[in-house]
């Protein structure tokens, strides 16, 4: 329980949150027809008849999808359900070619897992998966592009989605974008989804309700369609005050669904629990039920890839590095497998501390992804040998990364065609510390009598005199010598 | 030789000891149309020119020694199935003038085969009917009178326009497709045969879609062998078709000649229900004695949850047409009324694009998927169809098939049973078990009641046992003789 509370007039109010992610399945073609998934197509350009619905058009199962789900499934340490079947979900809508969702109503093909999360404070918890379900995403509605008509575009309809649902488990906003977070991470370790929440291939509805501690749920609310990390912990936020100051002002906290609106900061009605839509969902009398081999599910869990809980354990053990570290590294697999290529023969946690502060820093700064880095992990291994064989100091080698940031050039290039390398010949230190002494007996004196953090000024001085090539352990060394 | 009055087999004999060309027996086929057609409304589109360039092709065919099972044979298409480049309608004002970009399998089976289409038969607006009274495109007329009666009488449906057709020799045999026995009961109606594969049989991709758990396509022609030859050609595992079964086709036409001697035929005794037609009892008798004749052993059998299987079909179609048919709504294809609002359009779009029992069943089906309305219709109907199909399950431990008439009466009149849709639904009382169990069941004439009209009997069989069913009813064709013929034919000066 992380004790997360929100306070009112009448004292503090616990949160209680569950999310429904609509995850959207990485494949070539959309869950129940041929047609191609890729993002940004041209509008229908990607629409075959059986996702226009035309009359005596069937849906046929796409494989890799099923394959996909039992991935996730797997990856969320959930049960795989050898046999699950498709309802359909009825309604109108003018993006919904044929009047209905094929959907996972009551026999998903996944059932209960657990996911662990990693908060701020270095706590971990674990939040339970209710089930994953398979079904088809709706076309798109253009409403901006004509002044009185509405335009459909179909591409997205009947690409394929896991609707993820959580328990209500989790009791912070924190909580939830963690969740959110370490879910994404796992779908992109596994391949199965791209979570990119910006083009919308991941979005969530949030359920929240608040109460006091100790007591039952009360009703929840549901907010429709988040599509961020960030506007997930904000909509829950301003959804649990608006119920608290419902509540507090002797009000009831009618179930109903809600529409998080970002730039005010606040949920508000979209319909009540009256105006819910009626959905007869029925079994889809077009599909069988989908029947599981076990032999094949086994083949697809000896086919996952290490995922981001193990890899950590991983290199908190092979690589000694604490969980902190780890756990940044694991995030992406991307970053993960940069530093393991870095690591491989080195300091783990030196290569740690250049890839979580330096590389990072500079990624962000240049507006780059890991997998477009402009210094590559051989080229920062080579910087990181020369930093260990003495060659250059740690200082220095600061400004040879920039330098490879900037150029791409190979460290060992710019420590030669610069001659960095460090300066470890004591009598030219020796002559740098007699110079600096000799120039600043005033602040002899001082130390000398006692104000003893002269010293890093005395080290700074010396550095400069040598362009930083000193060995900062031999200045220190000889520093210490002639101070006393 | 009148080109028109030879069965399917017969022609294909013809063809291929080059008596006749397939041009000659396409061009009589559309004379007959022409002459005809106007009377029984049972075309909705005729499509000549299509069908001339598929005759000429297959003389080509016949020429080059390159011919199929049904090269050059002339075949009526139900107008639910899609037919690439030529308009379907369904029998709806609200498919507008659509013209499918895609053929159905079943059609693009028979052209692989070679037949020719010589157009798309009327049929129940969306296949929902048995009197052929609810196509927008008119109703059709039965080619069989009433002895010194004039009065028009319905084909029964909803293959009702492929059932005229075949009766009135303007086809050799035509497609139709069953739902609760939309193939069966006009098959008895206009004197003909036709069946009902088991379902799975034949695929249903393109096939315009009323209850998808119960719709199956197949053949209608005037002799069992010749749905035999139809069906062996619409026949076969479809990847489009989720629920098409991946078995293998047998040689259906080669199992009628099996005989009927050592099966096991059972009657069942829920089937003489209070109330039936003397005539169609005694049918079903001299039904029994030409089996038993023949060398079949007749056992009784109960299938005691018959009594429930209409009201079970009236929840289960209803429900799932009302989903299938939630795609007309003016957005994609077909028509479209204008509105003020989406909501406006799709209203405006659907009041004027269905008919009467369209709508009736969608509401019916829309009520009956309801929360707080499921558990009592469409569930416990779902549990009765399988106790339904757990009766033929348990009867076909102690036979081979089951011999029953096919409809309760015969063909009525234009406009009789309109009043009262309970009445009209009894039509399918005996078809609509086998429906509900997904099993084979044909429909042969085998006599006619006082009045000179056809009556049929039916022969329902295991699942994928389609070739003792045509055993069966090629032994009944056989005894029965039947050979009367319609008013209304080709060839008949009429």
């Amino acid at each position: 329980m992380s004790g997360y509370t929100l306070a009112g007039k009448t004292g503090p109010w616990e949160l209680v949150i569950g999310l429904e992610v609509h995850a959207q399945v990485i494949s070539r073609a959309k869950l129940f027809s041929g047609a191609a998934t890729v993002f940004g197509a041209a509008p229908n350009s990607q629409v075959s008849f059986v996702d226009a619905a035309f009359p005596g058009m069937l849906p046929v199962i796409n494989r890799e999808c099923v394959a996909q789900a039992v991935r996730t499934g797997l990856g969320l340490n959930a049960a795989i359900n050898l046999e699950s079947r498709f309802d359909r979900k009825n309604y109108f809508y003018a993006d919904l070619p044929a009047g209905y969702q094929i959907s996972q109503y009551q026999h998903p093909i996944v059932g209960r897992g657990v996911i662990e999360i990693e908060l701020a404070d270095g706590t971990t918890r674990e939040i339970g998966i209710t089930r994953l379900h398979l079904e088809q995403d709706a076309g798109k509605s253009l409403h901006d592009q004509h002044p009185t008509k509405t335009y459909i575009d179909l591409n997205r309809a009947g690409v394929a989605l896991m609707e993820i649902v959580s328990e209500p488990d989790l009791r912070s906003p924190e909580e939830a974008g963690a969740y959110l977070r370490k879910l994404r991470t796992i779908l992109r370790y596994l391949g199965t989804c791209d979570g990119n929440m910006d083009e919308g291939s991941m979005r969530a509805d949030v359920n929240v309700s608040v109460r006091k501690a100790g007591e039952d749920f009360r009703t929840r609310c549901e907010v429709k369609n988040v599509n961020s990390v960030r506007f997930v912990m904000q909509a829950i936020e301003a959804e649990a005050r608006r119920q608290i100051a419902v509540w507090e002002e002797g009000g009831v906290v009618e179930q109903e669904t809600r529409l998080f609106e970002p730039a005010r900061g606040i949920t508000r009605s979209m319909r009540s629990k009256e105006d819910a839509h009626d959905y007869r969902y029925f079994p889809d009398p077009d599909l069988l039920p989908l029947v599981l081999e076990r032999d094949w599910v086994e083949v697809l869990r000896a086919g996952l890839p290490e995922l981001p809980d193990a890899k950590k354990r991983r290199f908190m053990h092979d690589y000694g590095l604490p969980a902190y570290d780890a756990g940044v590294l694991v995030a992406e697999q991307a970053s993960a497998d940069y530093y393991e290529a870095l690591a491989r023969g080195r300091d783990g946690k030196f290569a740690a501390n250049w890839v979580i502060g330096d590389l990072f820093a500079a990624l962000n700064r240049t507006g780059r992804s890991i997998e477009t880095s402009p210094v590559s992990p051989a080229a920062l291994g080579e910087l990181l040998d020369l930093i260990t064989d003495g060659t250059i100091n740690g200082r220095i080698a600061k400004d040879v990364f920039e330098e490879m940031v900037e150029s791409g050039e190979a460290p060992g290039a710019i420590v030669a065609r610069k001659n960095l390398r460090q300066v470890t010949d004591s009598g030219a230190i020796e002559q740098a510390v007699a110079g600096v002494l000799a120039a600043n007996a005033d602040k002899v004196a001082e130390y000398k009598s006692g104000k003893e953090k002269l010293f890093g000024f005395f080290v700074g001085q010396v550095m400069k005199a040598m362009a930083g090539k000193g060995n900062p352990a031999l200045v220190n060394e000889v520093l210490r010598r002639a101070l006393s | 030789m009148i080109l028109t009055d030879l069965t399917l087999a017969q022609a294909r004999e013809g063809l291929r000891a080059k008596k006749f060309s397939a041009r000659a027996l396409t061009e009589a086929h559309l004379a007959a149309i022409e002459k005809l057609n106007p009377r029984l409304n049972a075309f909705i589109t005729v499509t000549p020119e299509l069908a001339l360039a598929q005759a000429d092709a297959a003389d080509r065919a016949y020429a080059e020694g390159e011919a199929g099972a049904l090269t050059g044979l002339p075949l009526a298409i139900k107008d639910l199935f899609c037919t690439e480049g030529v308009r379907t309608t369904a029998a709806s004002r609200i498919l507008g003038n659509f013209i499918p970009p895609y053929e159905s399998t079943v059609t693009a089976k028979l052209k692989d085969a070679g037949a020719v289409f010589l157009g798309k038969t009327n049929l129940d607006e969306f296949a929902m009917g048995s009197s052929n009274m609810t196509s927008a495109f008119g109703a059709v007329e039965n080619p069989w009178k009433r002895r010194g009666d004039d009065t028009p009488l319905v084909p029964g449906g909803s293959s009702g326009g492929s059932a005229a057709v075949v009766a009135a020799r303007l086809a050799l045999g035509a497609t139709g497709t069953d739902t609760g026995g939309s193939i069966r009961q006009p098959a008895s109606f206009c004197g003909i045969t036709g069946i009902k594969p088991t379902y799975g049989r034949c695929s249903r991709y393109g096939i315009i879609a009323f209850a998808s758990s119960l719709d199956q396509a197949g053949p209608m022609a005037r002799t069992v062998e010749d749905c035999a030859i139809l069906l062996g050609a619409m026949a076969g595992f479809d990847p489009k078709d989720s629920t098409s079964a991946e078995r293998a086709v047998p040689d259906f036409a080669a199992a009628c000649r099996r005989g009927v001697k050592g099966l096991r035929i059972g009657v069942p005794k829920e089937y003489a229900v209070p109330g039936m037609p003397d005539e169609i009892a005694a049918l079903w008798q001299r039904g029994r004695d030409w089996l038993r004749a023949a060398g079949a052993e007749l056992v009784e059998i109960s299938l005691p949850h018959t009594r429930y299987a209409l009201a079970t079909y009236y929840i289960v179609a209803p429900a799932e047409c009302s989903s299938n048919l939630a795609r007309y709504d003016g957005v994609r294809f077909g028509r479209r009324e204008d509105g003020a609002d989406l909501i406006e359009m799709y209203e405006r779009t659907r009041a004027a694009g269905f008919g009467d029992e369209v709508k009736r069943r969608i509401m019916i089906g829309t009520y009956v998927l309801s929360a707080g309305y499921y558990d009592a219709y469409y569930l416990r109907a779902q549990k009765v169809r399988s106790l339904i199909l757990g009766d033929f399950t348990n009867a076909f431990a102690g036979c081979d098939a089951i011999l029953t008439p096919t409809a309760p009466s015969a063909a009525f009149a234009q406009g009789e049973k309109m009043d009262d849709p309970i009445t009209m639904y009894l039509n399918d009382v005996f078809t609509v078990p086998a429906s509900l169990a997904g099993l084979p069941a044909i429909s042969l004439p085998a006599g006619c009641d006082r009045a000179g009209l056809p009556l049929g009997l039916q022969v329902i069989g295991k699942p994928f046992d389609e070739e003792t069913v045509f055993a069966v009813a090629a032994e009944i064709e056989a005894a029965a003789g039947f050979s009367a013929s319609p008013t209304l034919r080709a060839g008949s000066g009429a």
